[in-house]
């Protein structure tokens, strides 16, 4: 088997278009769910992995976002709640030629499945977990979910939820992954940019997308996608560059005396004060002030690679291992181990 | 030869003087080691167990240990025992209570001398009866004085004593490190009663301890201390000789059923030529099963140990779509968490072996202890209609066979296939006469490859869809737990093919094809039949030959291997007799099962005490229903 790079053919160069990801099914979200805008993105951005879909696998659990792999002209696996990260796992630590891709949701990655993505992340599997991201149940109609804001009023809180919600990027630097960014659905540039730095990433690449529920939850994330205030909002974070926003970059996020970040006018503290990213730091503490720069998508917030550091990924190099050992097995091996330890006869 | 002069006195031996011993003829014999779980009682009985196998007796053992690890030194929760049941014929279980009974404290003797028969032997470590251990053990006067073991033959050693004066002459031993040699005396004084021959267990110790000189050496003497005292000393008069067995030629090992299992998955493997990929989560029994495949490596095996019982499943599962062997195992509160990607695995016609090593429940229940209460988990225990192969060995060795026919079901058939172990197989050993590698079944694991006329929920003459593996050029497909239209497997609603695929699946596994059920019926003419499945192969077999032998009456056996689908001739075997007997480790699960497919009247036996059916309870159990003055016949 040959190990999965995740770039395009060199001289050999596969003409793939939108189209050749693109399934026959009919998609079925709700008119105006963000989840399409994710689709096409992805569909935009697989032909430039240069990996034939035959060799490309998606993985998804339940919920709205589940239904993504029945539009992927790839290989599929639609599992149950929660464990897309444990059968992706399965698959992608036995078969290293394969580019394994999970897409799950805030109810299905972070509170029936939250034990199987911070191993997932922990244990560095080859997997790209997509976690799209609506603070809402949208499938089971409308119950608040472990990234609703406290307070939430929903079916299932009329009084409002007590609930403290996860911040998924912080709980992903938690669980020790080695790479960890978000976007937004309808930024179709930036995700296509985040896309690409979490497929170049080898291991888990974990990545949040803020994605509107129309329907139940709507406008939860307009301070980052509407016109007029995403220009506002949006921190972008650059490796190696000084971290600015705002529609003309006036403003920035710099350290305060007390050590802390907080977000400054480039007026006031002068650019030379502003703080520069590195994304490749060991350490998480940075990627961690940075998750949490902002309680919620509420006012600035930043997108972008929070993390992105190398381990050793899990289990690929020992499945080449082992599909060799194996390959070399026969009756007499077999039979070595049948007749391990004391044996007598009987004549 | 050892010098014992120093323990004379307290044995009330006259002299070291060697008379000639007499030497009793017995057919089959019951020994149980038991002692603290620190006391080293499991490795002195599967040392006993090796030298026992090489003089060619037939056995059968047994370990039986606490569920904590340590639980204090001295009490009774901490005793841990191993027996071991050895014969001049062919026998199948550990035997109902032990001949002779090796006590290494009071907790040891207050647990188990109650099931020794009246009149058996118990060998104490005098050295352990302190007043602090008995106290410890609940004793408030010393047994070994106060006459409560009047009935049984009584042999006082002060093994610790001796072993750590056997010891002295080794430079760099500490008198602590001496005394937990003690286990070893007590092997060397039992293989001496029963003639067993010292070499196997000299050679361990020497291989075992090769790296530590001393230890070899104070093990070796402690060892042959035991034996020499057996020999010399007069406290014991008479030992014993069993016999060889006869058996079939070949070449036996001893084996139980975790190793049984263990070996099987590794021959489906080579036999399928696919790669083994087993994930499972810690959890006793079952654990030994993870613990015995992560050392296969080098022959391609695949060990994973997930965070959870959940996520061990579904990883074998993706494992499977992605063209492996999945396996995951598990014991009685594993299944419960399992049950969902099971039924995954049901809709996405995949191959899954599942291993249940059944505990005593509900609940946490008795983790160490055997029982065979989750049949009807296995056959219906998923939401809606999901049907699946059951299949249950029979014997630690059976584990072997069914280890591979569960894979074979499971990849011919594309299905998951829960394969019914228990405690009692796990850990009981047998010998095994060796299979001729050349004999064992190929299992042609069939993948698709051609994309003309792909499609994924096709159907082949078993009913069984494509395997079609990520990869293959031309057959990318998606696959998942929503109902799927027949043939495309597009997502479907469709009232009609949601019937017709909900019979499909059950007459995919309807037409699964099993062997028919064997009946053992020496003359044909018995009047009473009794149908076991599992573990109770051993007690059943054991109790029908010997009221045959003993008492000549007439019964006929018969044993399930297959509990789904049943063999086609369940139906004609319950119907042939008069009186049909259903022994179970449960409440009376299968036997409901027989009674609603086949419409008969069966009359069910069930024992629920974490422990094996004897074969004393199956005899009674038999002669109750038959009696003896007319044969039983028909």
């Amino acid at each position: 088997m040959k190990r999965n790079g995740h770039s395009s053919n060199g001289g050999d160069v596969l003409k793939l278009t939108k189209a050749d990801f693109s399934s026959d099914q009919e998609t079925r979200w709700c008119p105006g769910c963000g989840d399409y805008a994710v689709l096409a993105a992805v569909q935009s951005f697989m032909p430039e992995l240069g990996i034939p879909p035959d060799r490309i696998v998606f993985v998804t659990g339940i919920g709205c976002a589940g239904r993504f792999v029945y539009y992927m002209d790839t290989y599929g696996m639609h599992g149950i709640h929660g464990r897309a990260p444990a059968l992706a796992t399965g698959v992608a630590s036995s078969r290293p030629d394969l580019s394994v891709w999970v897409v799950t949701g805030d109810g299905d990655a972070l509170s029936i499945g939250g034990n199987h993505l911070i191993h997932a992340l922990r244990r560095n599997v080859q997997l790209k977990i997509l976690l799209f991201n609506n603070q809402i149940y949208g499938l089971t109609k409308g119950q608040y979910s472990p990234t609703s804001e406290e307070g939430k009023v929903t079916k299932s809180t009329p009084f409002g939820s007590q609930d403290h919600p996860f911040n998924p990027v912080s709980l992903a630097l938690g669980a020790e992954a080695t790479f960890v960014a978000r976007t937004v659905d309808t930024d179709k540039p930036h995700m296509a940019e985040t896309l690409r730095a979490a497929a170049a990433h080898d291991g888990a690449a974990f990545v949040e997308i803020y994605q509107n529920c129309n329907v139940f939850n709507d406008g939860a994330f307009d301070a980052l996608r509407a016109k007029g205030q995403k220009e506002l909002n949006q921190i972008r974070l650059e490796h190696g560059r000084a971290i600015r926003f705002g529609a003309d970059g006036e403003r920035g996020v710099a350290r305060g005396p007390d050590g802390r970040l907080r977000l400054v006018d480039v007026a006031d503290v002068g650019k030379d004060a502003l703080l520069v990213h590195d994304a490749h730091r060991q350490e998480p503490s940075l990627a961690f002030e940075l998750a949490h720069l902002s309680a919620r998508p509420t006012g600035p917030t930043p997108i972008g690679v929070f993390r992105s550091v190398s381990r050793p990924v899990y289990g690929q190099e020992l499945a080449v291992e082992l599909e060799e050992a194996r390959s070399k097995v026969g009756p007499e091996e077999l039979e070595k181990v049948l007749h391990a330890g004391e044996t007598w006869t009987v004549s | 030869m050892f010098d014992h002069s120093g323990t004379e006195a307290r044995l009330g031996a006259a002299s070291p003087v060697m008379e000639e011993k007499t030497v009793e003829k017995l057919d089959r014999v019951v020994v149980r080691f038991a002692g603290d779980s620190g006391d080293g009682m499991q490795l002195t009985g599967s040392r006993f167990t090796d030298a026992t196998a090489v003089v060619g007796n037939d056995l059968a053992t047994l370990p039986d240990f606490p569920a904590e690890i340590r639980a204090p030194a001295g009490t009774p929760h901490g005793v841990s025992a191993f027996q071991i049941h050895f014969a001049s014929r062919d026998i199948l279980t550990p035997g109902d209570s032990p001949n002779v009974l090796v006590a290494m404290n009071p907790a040891a003797l207050i647990t188990q001398v109650g099931s020794l028969d009246k009149g058996g032997t118990v060998i104490v470590n005098e050295d352990g009866f302190t007043d602090h251990n008995l106290r410890k053990a609940g004793y408030t006067t010393n047994p070994l004085e106060d006459g409560s073991l009047d009935d049984y033959q009584v042999f006082r050693v002060p093994m610790t004593s001796m072993t750590v004066r056997a010891t002295e002459h080794i430079e760099g031993i500490s008198s602590k490190d001496a005394a937990r040699c003690k286990n070893l005396f007590a092997l060397g004084l039992v293989s001496w009663m029963y003639g067993r021959p010292t070499e196997p267990s000299v050679h361990w110790i020497e291989r075992k301890f090769a790296d530590k000189p001393q230890l070899r050496d104070a093990n070796l003497a402690a060892f042959r201390a035991g034996y020499n005292f057996g020999e010399t000393a007069e406290l014991l008069a008479v030992h014993y000789e069993v016999e060889p067995a006869p058996a079939p030629p070949g070449t036996y090992r001893n084996i139980n059923g975790t190793q049984a299992l263990a070996c099987g998955l590794i021959a489906a493997s080579v036999q399928s030529g696919l790669q083994l990929f087993y994930a499972s989560y810690p959890i006793t029994p079952a654990s030994e099963l993870l613990h015995a495949l992560s050392r296969y490596r080098r022959l391609g095996v695949r060990t994973v140990q997930g965070e959870d019982e959940i996520a061990a499943a579904n990883m074998s599962l993706g494992a499977s779509f992605a063209g492996h062997l999945g396996v995951t195992a598990t014991s009685g509160p594993g299944m419960d968490l399992k049950a969902e990607t099971i039924g995954l695995a049901v809709a996405l016609e995949l191959p899954l072996v599942v291993i249940d090593v059944q505990r005593a429940g509900p609940s946490t229940g008795m983790p160490t202890k055997t029982e065979a209460a989750d049949l009807l988990m296995a056959l219906y225990g998923r939401h809606g209609e999901s049907p699946l192969p059951v299949v249950a060995p029979r014997t630690p060795a059976d584990c072997f066979d069914m280890a591979i026919e569960a894979a074979r079901i499971a990849i011919t058939h594309r299905t998951p296939v829960i394969l019914l172990s228990d405690t009692f197989l796990a850990n009981s050993s047998e010998p095994w006469r060796l299979p001729d590698v050349s004999s064992l079944p190929t299992i042609d694991p069939n993948f698709a490859t051609d994309p003309s006329g792909f499609f994924p929920y096709a159907r082949d003459e078993h009913l069984a869809r494509p395997w079609a593996v990520p990869g293959t050029p031309g057959l990318r497909h998606r696959i998942g737990g929503l109902e799927k239209e027949d043939v495309t497997g597009n997502i479907s609603y469709d009232p009609a093919n949601h019937d017709h695929m909900t019979r499909l699946r059950a007459e995919r596994v309807e037409r699964v094809a099993v062997p028919d059920i064997e009946v053992d019926d020496p003359d044909g003419d018995a009047s009473l039949l009794v149908v076991g499945w599992g573990s109770s192969y051993g007690a059943i077999q054991g109790a029908a030959r010997r009221v045959r032998r003993e008492r000549g009456v007439k019964v006929a056996t018969a044993h399930i291997r297959h509990l789904y689908p049943l063999p086609g001739n369940t139906g004609e075997v319950l119907r042939s007799y008069e009186r049909v007997l259903v022994p179970e480790m449960n409440l009376g699960q299968l036997v409901k099962v027989l009674r609603a497919e086949f419409l008969v009247d069966l009359e069910s036996y069930t024992k629920i005490d974490g422990l094996p059916i004897l074969t004393r309870d199956m005899m009674e159990q038999i002669l109750t229903r038959v009696s003896s003055s007319n044969g039983g016949g028909r």
